[in-house]
């Protein structure tokens, strides 16, 4: 190759040309059991292309359209290997993807169940069902994109990056590079969205901090959505078998999955503890006596998948609120009561649940009762009565979805015995500048949340001040020293309550300086009206402002208190929070084409107590309008040969304005008893509660023609075909391959 | 190189771009106008919308080279040169209409244009205005009601 020939050309680097840049491979950082079996996995592939979107080569050059010239021009000696893609062929280990480890099944895990196994056999009602959920791409609509420089000389390096974790990135990016983390800076400046796709850390972070060492210079790079879809981890891309035992008079004795999950080929950083964090939620919101869950991981040449919103969990609320409505129509009841004569009691303290876990709180019947009287429920089943009876074209169907979900990411002593490598604490810091404004530090990342908004709103009322006083800043680690970032639905149960106390660390030392200043006792001080004042003498009083600037000028400090007023927490949960709800969907289906329109839907969510009701709110229509899309219209579709045959938003369907209807939206309030604001995480539910409500929707609007099988997405096309099956018994998708797509199918033959 | 003169928010720029130059890169790179953003290279999601003459157009689906000699508005001329903010830009502020903010200079250019052409949409016209819009943070119901409100703002401003 003429590489200096190119014009602009810099260098191009293969993996052997990097050899000594990296004393180790890209971080996995969560290897759930002790035989669990890890790829290496190097930011340049140094022998076998295991996924299209493995490197391997770099092209450094002045421009982006000088670099991606020069790339065309790179050739690639291969040799075409077999690949595999669907999960129980690579189980079979015909094609293997890593030599080394000698397997694709590389990691197996079980919760270990709870209560009478037997029930899965000897109960008066079994169901069982097998789902399949594809590939979702993420689509944060900004790509990934950093830019690495520093001064070599000094061995110092900054990284900018579109990333939702710059605390967890020093430290694996350290490891991978060799950059000490003292000399390694990571900053996350105002980042396009995440989802869980940013919650990784990248073959193409590495290798623009190891190219800005070797080549001296500042180097950039920018993904195209083309690579974001090819390198960037997918979410989902598992099968489970399914099992609930029951009664005939609809009371659900237990629940048992067994999945299969799609690992990619490698591990990113948290890949195989994906499915596991789902584990802990597979009895939903019910109170059942059996419990058994399991996972196998397995190796596919594919897109490393990890965290898409939810991670884990919508898969388990996906299947267990399938496997309901399934239950419900095998004995004849409607789904609402089933559900509802289900529900998990009350319990206002923390109360452990049958997967071994403490749920903080729950009060589940006031929520779905009011998702219901939204829905009009009653009124909406005389309607689709209606429709039936009249044979009309267009049916409507009605689907629930009650959810409960693990939030605020986590109490680090089971984060260890979970063997995850890092704790879940976060921090914050609080500086009271003289004169009036407060600066915040927080340990969080945002990239879309608005904790500028709410840490504001937390630290204003906790001060007496306006938030328009205070400045919140994260996502640099030069800035916001410690912190563990932002995934899981955390920032508030987390890093909102570390805010709250460094708040009350703030008051605790003003106070001290209050009393002096106003010289009597601290006792005889109460906080009122946004100052400490003297009790029976309300008049006489300090703000925070007013302590910040004395405690500023140190002129005369009581003894033993330190200049300037601030405060600092670093917070680790006690235990998980544990959000609930139901959402309902009410859809209409045309049975001529199979076109779906959603009608109405419904979303009542128990987020504990709500710091701002908007933000809540958008958190809520955003993950809704990310759940119907995986219902109705997204799915990674790869060919026979690994080749991603949706790798453009023109293949790959994400909804617009057109398609995602207006929600209708309301809360309970069950405050949390992990922390002391009472928040439990909203970020997440959407998108956990509204897969299952919008495909039980579906088969609910055509189940009277007979169909009781439905993947996702249910496009047009699955569920005219299904129609034609239940009504006419003409060729088409058969029942065994309920999930699969028509591509897919081809592709699995070609 | 080609040589070309657009007037870029009441500006008129000469330049020497590249033949293959997307008007975006343009705006981005050689204008330091980064408030048009990328999102797709293939004129599906709309971040980069711009207008050009006055109408809404994705400029990562644009050569630079067609701009010349025409007038180009970018999101930076969106507010009044003082910062009062367009009243699109306020009512996405009061509707909490963005979360991440990647998609919204697409939105608000988009909302801009087309509220010229109908000043008095319906939810379903502005919905299906935004067709060629995605955002992946709001579910689009806030950006709906924030155009909404605006319209409302500007039509009742005019009358």
């Amino acid at each position: 190759m003429s590489r200096k020939q190119m014009p602009g050309v810099i260098g191009v680097f293969t993996a052997a040309d990097l050899d000594d840049a990296f004393p180790a491979g890209l971080p996995m950082v969560w290897p759930i059991t002790e035989d669990i079996k890890i790829p290496t996995h190097w930011p340049l592939t140094k022998d076998v292309i295991r996924f299209a979107g493995d490197a391997v080569a770099v092209v450094v050059a002045g421009s982006r359209a000088q670099a991606e010239d020069a790339a065309e021009e790179v050739a690639v000696r291969a040799t075409e290997l077999p690949v595999v893609l669907d999960l129980e062929e690579a189980a079979k280990d015909q094609v293997v993807l890593h030599e080394d480890l000698g397997t694709n099944v590389v990691v197996h895990w079980s919760h270990g169940g709870g209560g009478d196994q037997a029930i899965f056999e000897s109960a008066p009602v079994v169901v069982q069902e097998r789902h399949l959920q594809p590939r979702l791409i993420p689509n944060a609509i900004e790509g990934r994109g950093c830019l690495a420089y520093g001064i070599p000389a000094a061995g110092e390096f900054t990284l900018v990056s579109s990333t939702q974790i710059p605390h967890i990135t020093r430290v694996g990016l350290s490891i991978t590079t060799g950059i000490p983390q003292t000399k390694l800076r990571i900053i996350a400046p105002d980042v396009g969205g995440g989802f869980g796709s940013k919650l990784n850390i990248y073959a193409e972070e590495a290798l623009a901090l190891a190219l800005a060492r070797q080549l001296g210079r500042p180097v950039k790079w920018i993904e195209d959505r083309q690579e974001n879809y090819l390198a960037t981890t997918h979410g989902r891309g598992v099968i489970h078998d399914c099992t609930l035992a029951g009664t005939e008079d609809g009371k659900i004795l237990g629940l048992k999955f067994v999945e299969l999950a799609d690992m990619g080929a490698y591990f990113q950083l948290l890949t195989p503890g994906i499915p596991e964090l789902g584990g802990w939620v597979y009895m939903g919101p019910y109170d059942v006596d059996a419990y058994w869950y399991e996972f196998t991981g397995i190796m596919t040449n594919a897109t490393p998948t990890d965290a898409y919103r939810g991670a884990g969990r919508p898969e388990a609320t996906y299947v267990i609120e399938r496997l309901v409505d399934a239950f419900a129509r095998r004995i004849g009841k409607d789904p609402a009561q089933v559900r509802r004569m289900n529900l998990h009691p009350p319990h206002v303290d923390a109360q452990t649940s049958i997967m071994g876990l403490n749920v903080d709180s729950a009060n589940y019947e006031p929520t779905f009762d009011r998702a219901l009287e939204l829905a009009e429920y009653d009124q909406m089943r005389k309607e689709q009565a209606a429709r039936r009876e009249s044979g009309d074209v267009r049916q409507i169907g009605i689907g629930l979805s009650s959810y409960i979900e693990m939030c605020g990411l986590a109490p680090s002593e089971i984060l260890g015995a979970l063997r995850y490598v890092a704790g879940g604490w976060d921090a914050a810091e609080i500086e009271c500048r003289p004169f009036g404004k407060v600066v915040v530090r927080t340990g969080t990342s945002p990239h879309g949340q608005g904790h500028d908004t709410s840490w504001s709103q937390i630290v204003a009322d906790g001060l007496g001040i306006t938030p328009d006083d205070v400045e919140v800043l994260h996502g640099d680690t030069a800035v916001s020293r410690l912190g563990m970032d932002t995934y899981g639905s955390r920032s508030a149960a987390v890093g909102g309550e570390a805010l709250r106390q460094a708040v009350e660390k703030v008051k605790e030392k003003a106070r001290i300086i209050a009393a002096h200043e106003l010289e009597v006792s601290e006792d005889d001080l109460e906080w009122a009206d946004g100052a400490f004042r003297v009790r029976g003498a309300p008049d006489k009083a300090r703000t925070i402002p007013d302590l910040a600037t004395s405690a500023w000028q140190a002129h005369s400090l009581p003894q033993g208190v330190e200049p300037v007023l601030e405060g600092t927490a670093v917070y680790d949960p006690p235990n998980f929070t544990w959000p609930a709800g139901t959402h309902v969907c009410v859809v209409e289906v045309d049975t001529e084409t199979g076109k779906t329109d959603v009608l109405r839907y419904v979303a009542v969510d128990d987020c504990g107590v709500v710091i701002n009701p908007m933000i809540v709110e958008g958190q809520v229509q955003g993950g809704v309008a990310q759940g119907i899309a995986e219902a109705l219209y997204e799915e990674a579709v790869y060919d026979g040969s690994g080749n991603l045959m949706t790798s453009s938003m023109t293949q790959y369907l994400i909804p617009s304005a057109m398609e995602i209807p207006d929600m209708i939206l309301d809360r309970t309030e069950t405050p949390s008893t992990t922390n002391a604001l009472g928040v439990k995480g909203i970020a997440e539910a959407g998108t956990i509660a509204s897969p299952p409500a919008v495909i039980n929707a579906v088969v609910d609007a055509v189940s009277h023609l007979g169909v009781t099988e439905m993947g996702k997405p249910a496009s047009p096309e699955r569920v005219w075909r299904a129609i034609q099956e239940a009504t006419k018994g003409s060729p088409g998708v058969s029942g065994g391959l309920d999930g699969a797509t028509p591509a897919q199918q081809e592709g699995g033959a070609s | 190189m080609t040589q070309i003169a657009v007037t870029v928010n009441g500006t008129r720029r000469e330049a020497d771009v590249e033949p293959r130059t997307l008007l975006v890169y343009f705006l981005r790179e050689q204008l330091g106008l980064t408030g048009t953003n990328v999102g797709c290279d293939t004129s599906s999601c709309g971040a980069c919308t711009v207008h050009l003459d006055g109408e809404s157009v994705k400029s990562c689906t644009l050569l630079a080279v067609q701009a010349d000699g025409r007038e180009v508005m970018t999101i930076e001329a969106l507010a009044e040169a003082d910062g009062t903010l367009h009243p699109l830009q306020d009512a996405f502020h009061r509707h909490h209409g963005l979360q991440c903010g990647y998609c919204t200079p697409g939105m608000l250019m988009a909302a801009a244009s087309y509220l010229k052409e109908n000043p008095t949409p319906t939810e379903a016209e502005v919905r299906e205005s935004l067709e060629g819009n995605l955002c992946r943070c709001t579910g689009y119901q806030n950006i709906v009601e924030s155009i909404l409100d605006a319209a409302g703002q500007m039509s009742g401003a005019k009358s």
